[in-house]
């Protein structure tokens, strides 16, 4: 048993409970989707083994390092993220049909890690200034941040999809109340934005110890604050100028196109400090 | 907007309004952009090279090679601070008799016609009841006001009315971060200072301007090391510094990148390293004709005399890149020879190839056995004042943020009516500035521990 079976064994597990959701959601049969939350949970403790056994691994190869160091590690546990997120929210709220929107990311992300060429698996040695305990904390923040925008879009999407009336045929009339939703949203934001505020801050005390500037204006730092104030405009709209609903939902949905540009467009068409994830 | 208005009454109600806060921060995520795609701070020749004359131009009267201290995006920085203090104060001269008020008071009125109402009769005597039900407030809550209408009997507590300044905390935290940031950049300095091992010095190369500056006390790297990992990936830099002060070595410390060196204010950080000019080497020296061979260890400014007595060799110096009839050949040390007739030449002896000197085909012949190969630690010297306004306003952001999203300010409200002599009905219903959905569960909560 290695961390590379069992990861990618989580992503088949993961693709199982999105058919489940997806099923229950299309058949309308609500038996699917509780099946698609056993699944799911399953796939989120296959996802931990695997990563705690790649950090195992790390120490017996001579290495040491937590397994946040490159960008199939963080894939890896962006998916673990929005697992752990989503299982959350599922567990608070009970809305189990939200699950059609969430899982599919959580699939698509490890898949997209193991699948994509361009990103290696290999458990690589870490260069010296990536040795530091302020960089551990950067990438997880930065990724709860991700996960919460992540789930934010999923909920965001159900304003294209939903119909205004309850009583409408679409099979989409069975999603929750435009208030919940609208709710679920802003809590996500909300959370997103918190943990994105303390992993960019840990990533400025990080570039401080490591070279004496806590902001250098690299791409990847530049988009993260674009990113972040994309979010505050989000709320600052909803709190102060009143939006709700499908134009607030744009906003989260712009919010979450930065979040993915600042993750792969900056490594694949701008060059900077970060270049190694 | 109101009539009759003074010059500077608009200027203060054009800088409250909460349209020109989502305007500027629209307008920085938009700028900011561009100097992710635009090359920074590059040379003439580059961007001449990438966008042309025209571009080139326009580049230079919108300072986008440089856009983060552009004039323009500097000044949109300041209408968001200035934005920020006049809306705080604005808002918070209101708010803050609401955060404080001399009294607490409550509106009954307003509370019975919440929607998050709860209703409950239960057997238990009016006296009964507000007892465990004041408990209750004053355990999960906190102080409780009890009023007697003559029919019914109120209760009323709540929590967290200071919460609401958690978003002054996280406005106030932006304009500290931005302080620090604007007296680090006044006050303080980056710098560059390449160090040779064994050497000492109190003089470091400012980034920007090349210019010098004086650290006020002086730094000796005793000794710097590389570790590779097996795949050839360097695996560590350490550097072993002594901070020399008026004479007198007052510390001596190892730095690794992530963990430099703190002294008087003053960072050093291990950042890059090289190959320093070796300032000795040892040397075989082989007589041509009886293939005799000896061998001498020389300093740079040194000079011996060569076994036959007569002849002088001085190391004269060394040199990066030493040029044989047009061919680079690396490093190399230079040597003069003397002889006794008064003659003298130079001559090249390249590190990368220790025999060429027997090509010359002198009387003697100079072989490199070894350099003092030294090498020189790379070390980034700043001073930033503004670190502890910027880490302050970090902390202060986080806490902010955290009281803003996950606490709010909830006023719970209860009423008992007695239906009989041994029966009451209970209603129960909150307020909350905040997470309307959470009170909602927390409220059930409350009524189902009333009900037992
Ligand atoms: C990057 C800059 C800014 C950040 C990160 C920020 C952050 C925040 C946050 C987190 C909230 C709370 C939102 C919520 O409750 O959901 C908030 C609310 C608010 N912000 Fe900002 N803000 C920024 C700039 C500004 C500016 C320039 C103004 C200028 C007027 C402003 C005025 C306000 C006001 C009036 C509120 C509502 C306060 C209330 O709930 O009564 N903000 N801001």
């Amino acid at each position: 048993m290695n961390s590379s079976f069992l990861l990618s064994s989580t992503t088949f597990i993961y693709a199982l409970a999105s058919v489940f959701y997806i099923g229950s959601f299309a058949f309308k049969k609500n038996i699917f989707s509780k099946i698609g939350f056993i699944v799911l949970v399953a796939g989120f403790t296959d996802n931990t083994a695997g990563i705690i056994m790649r950090w195992v691994e790390s120490y017996q190869m001579g290495y040491g390092h937590a397994p946040f160091s490159n960008m199939y590690e963080s894939l890896v546990f962006f998916s673990w993220t929005v697992a752990i997120l989503y299982i959350f929210v599922e567990l608070k709220y009970k809305e189990s049909i939200i699950g059609v929107f969430a899982s599919p990311l959580i699939f698509l992300a490890i898949a997209y890690a193991s699948f994509d060429p361009n990103t290696s698996s290999r458990i690589s040695p870490l260069l010296p200034a990536l040795k530091s305990n302020w960089l551990i904390a950067h990438v997880i923040t930065c990724f709860l941040g991700y996960a919460g925008f992540a789930v934010a879009f999923g909920f965001s999407i159900m304003y294209f999809v939903r119909p205004c009336d309850n009583q409408s045929e679409s099979i989409f009339a069975k999603l929750p109340s435009l208030d919940l939703i609208d709710e679920l949203t802003y809590q996500m934001v909300v959370f997103g934005f918190l943990f994105l505020t303390i992993g960019i801050i840990t990533g400025a005390v990080w570039a401080n110890s490591a070279w004496g500037k806590y902001w250098t204006w690299d791409p990847k730092e530049t988009w993260s604050l674009i990113t972040w104030l994309i979010y505050a405009i989000f709320m600052h709209l909803r709190i102060m100028r009143g939006w709700s609903g499908k134009s607030l939902a744009y906003i989260s949905v712009i919010g979450f196109l930065a979040v993915l540009f600042t993750y792969f467009g900056v490594n694949y068409f701008l060059s900077g400090l970060h270049s190694y994830a | 907007m109101k009539k009759n208005q003074t010059i500077p009454e608009k200027i203060w109600q054009f800088f409250c309004s909460a349209r020109l806060a989502v305007c500027t921060l629209v307008l920085l995520a938009l700028t900011s952009i561009i100097g992710t795609v635009i090359l920074q701070n590059g040379t003439r020749d580059e961007y001449i090279k990438f966008y042309g004359h025209g571009w080139y131009n326009l580049i230079r009267a919108f300072d986008f090679d440089d856009m983060y201290h552009a004039w323009w995006f500097l000044s949109l920085i300041a209408v968001l601070c200035i934005n920020i203090v006049v809306c705080s104060i604005e808002r918070l001269s209101i708010t803050w008799k609401i955060i404080f008020p001399k009294k607490i008071t409550f509106n009954p009125d307003r509370f019975r016609k919440l929607k998050n109402f709860e209703i409950l009769s239960v057997e238990k005597t009016l006296s009964q009841l507000t007892l465990e039900s004041e408990k209750l407030l004053s355990k999960t809550i906190g102080p409780v006001i009890k009023e007697d209408t003559g029919k019914t009997i109120l209760l009323y507590a709540e929590k967290g009315r200071w919460t609401r300044l958690g978003v002054y905390v996280v406005h106030a935290s932006l304009l500290l971060l931005l302080l620090g940031a604007l007296i680090g950049s006044l006050f303080g300095f980056k710098a560059n200072l390449n160090l040779d091992e064994g050497k000492t010095s109190d003089t470091a190369v400012l980034i920007e301007t090349k210019k010098p500056v004086k650290l006020g006390f002086s730094i000796r790297c005793n000794d710097f090391n590389v570790k590779f990992y097996d795949t050839g990936v360097p695996e560590e830099f350490r550097s072993n510094l002594t901070i020399i002060e008026d004479g007198k070595e007052t510390l001596t410390k190892d730095i690794l990148v992530n963990h430099p060196l703190r002294y008087k204010g003053i960072n050093i950080f291990q950042s890059s390293y090289g190959s320093a000019q070796p300032d000795g080497v040892s040397l075989e020296i082989i007589d041509q004709q009886d293939k005799t061979t000896e061998i001498r260890k020389i300093k740079i400014g040194e000079e011996f005399q060569l076994p036959d007595g007569e002849t002088l060799f001085k190391l004269e110096g060394f040199l990066p890149h030493f040029d044989f009839s047009g061919n680079d050949l690396g490093q190399a040390f230079i040597g003069r020879i003397s002889e006794k007739d008064g003659k003298h030449f130079q001559i090249g002896l390249p590190l990368k190839f220790p025999t060429f000197d027997k090509m010359r085909k002198g009387s003697f012949a100079f072989v490199i056995k070894g350099a003092d190969q030294k090498q020189y630690t790379g070390l980034h010297i700043t001073k930033d004042p503004g670190i502890w306004y910027v880490y302050t306003g970090f902390m202060l952001m986080i806490i902010g943020c955290w009281i803003t999203f996950f606490m709010a300010h909830e006023s719970y409200f209860i009423e008992i009516e007695p239906t009989g002599e041994l029966s009451s009905t209970l209603s129960i219903s909150g307020t909350a500035n905040r997470n309307s959905h959470g009170l909602k569960f927390k409220i059930k909560k409350m009524f189902h521990t009333i009900k037992g």
